[in-house]
């Protein structure tokens, strides 16, 4: 009885611990809004440059679109990834996190969910305008904002762990890139396919289906890692 | 309640120290010496768990540690030569979150009192940014006020204060020990602690 009241107690700790990270680390990118919108803007300047470098034909441009969108996420995600943890790593933030009474993994869970919020949503949200730009039309644009929903959170997950790794070391943004990049392949293949195979026609449910499991896998096991990586980056 | 078992630890390829012993016992203070690079803050980080030792083993309550994480991270309240302090978030903040973050129900009030008696009074909706380095180490003792902890883990707590703050931290680690907590740190600086039992450890005189 007093062991169940202990673990719903400790549950409690850990929901509100949880919230507290989240609304911390929402708070901080709320007063450093700069960062936040330099890749947002990295984003949509990326897109815009290849209707001026490739060809302004539509037909040209919506061959490629899903493709350079996709990309494009990619690279914006790439240039947030550096702040997830450094700053914590430099004021002493991390130590205390790593004290905290709470499974460390979790509270990884809640970093990246404010990551995803502040750098991944809004990407998902530009992605009608920048589609559109590029001449897709509805179900297109449709497909591309479901894949995007579904793969940002992948890349968030999977950066939390190459950021973790490259902590402390010289020239981590190159190396993160290095070590993150291959990574994000599958999600960029599935990703773009999907969409792909919405404009041309054909089914595109199984490509959807691989980039949810991709998402169940990513937050089943990349947590764990990234909760392995700094614990030894304190060290 | 804190006991260490034949502690070796390593830095590179240079070995601090080996076989270290101590226990420690509720209202009982470690008092740490030694000259720079004698490996205290890798002991002190050692016994937190941000280190792993080469050899031996930390025991809380009997259990080792790293076995029972959780558990011993709630007894535990460390601070390093790093503040733990959001330089964008208030002094406030900083406290109401930490707090929140570890489990701790702690009030508004409780906050603002806290702030007032480390001296941060009025001060306490400027971002931590903005405050001198003194403050700002005011505001991560602060937490040793709000914190129900039974075991302190103090590195160099004294940097950064002046006079009227050394004596409150003095106090503070003081009326720990006499509600039966546990403290280690280390200093380099003259501190008078009378209350609890003071035990001193020289890390120098060992590897001599």
């Amino acid at each position: 009885m007093s062991d169940g009241v202990l673990t719903s107690g400790r549950q409690r700790g850990l929901f509100a611990a949880w919230r507290a990270m989240l609304v911390r680390d929402l708070t901080l990118a709320m007063r450093r809004r700069a960062d936040v919108l330099t890749s947002l803007f990295f984003f949509v300047i990326v897109v815009s440059l290849f209707p001026l470098g490739v060809s302004p034909e539509m037909a040209v441009l919506r061959g490629i679109a899903p493709g350079v969108i996709w990309v494009a996420a990619l690279l914006a995600t790439m240039l947030s990834l550096g702040r997830m943890f450094a700053d914590d790593h430099q004021d002493g933030s991390l130590e205390q996190t790593l004290l905290l009474p709470h499974p460390l993994s979790m509270l990884v869970l809640g970093k990246v969910l404010a990551h995803w919020l502040v750098s991944g949503l809004p990407l998902v949200l530009l992605s009608p305008l920048l589609g559109m730009q590029l001449g897709l039309e509805g179900e297109a644009i449709g497909l591309l904002m479901v894949t995007l929903l579904l793969g940002t959170p992948v890349l968030s997950l999977i950066g939390a762990t190459g950021a973790a790794l490259t902590l402390g070391v010289r020239g981590g943004g190159v190396l993160v890139s290095l070590l993150v990049l291959p990574l994000y392949i599958p999600v960029l293949i599935f990703g773009t396919g999907a969409v792909d195979a919405g404009i041309s026609g054909m089914d595109y449910e199984g490509h959807l289906s691989l980039l949810g499991a991709f998402l169940v896998m990513a937050l089943l096991t990349t947590p764990l890692a990234t909760a392995a990586a700094l614990r030894i980056s304190v060290e | 309640m804190l006991e260490i078992r034949d502690l070796e630890c390593v830095r590179g390829d240079h070995r601090l120290f080996t076989g270290l012993k101590f226990s420690l016992q509720g209202g009982e203070l470690l008092y740490l010496r030694g000259s720079n690079g004698s490996g205290k803050t890798s002991l002190l980080r050692t016994v937190c768990g941000l280190l792993e030792p080469a050899e031996g083993e930390v025991l809380w309550k009997g259990r080792n540690v790293r076995s029972q994480r959780d558990e011993f991270n709630a007894e535990l309240t460390y601070l390093g030569h790093l503040n733990g302090v959001k330089g964008e978030l208030t002094a406030f903040e900083n406290l109401r979150l930490g707090g929140a973050l570890s489990g701790l129900a702690v009030s508004e009030d409780d906050i603002y009192q806290a702030l007032e008696r480390i001296g941060l009074g009025g001060r306490e909706d400027l971002p931590a940014q903005v405050l001198s380095q003194g403050q700002k180490r005011r505001v991560a003792l602060a937490r040793l006020l709000l914190s129900q902890a039974s075991l302190w883990v103090l590195d160099e707590p004294f940097t950064a204060l002046d006079v009227g703050a050394v004596d409150l931290l003095a106090k503070l680690i003081e009326a720990h020990l006499q509600k039966g907590g546990m403290a280690m740190f280390t200093t380099h600086q003259a501190v008078d602690i009378r209350a609890g039992a003071v035990r001193e450890m020289n890390l120098d005189a060992r590897n001599s």
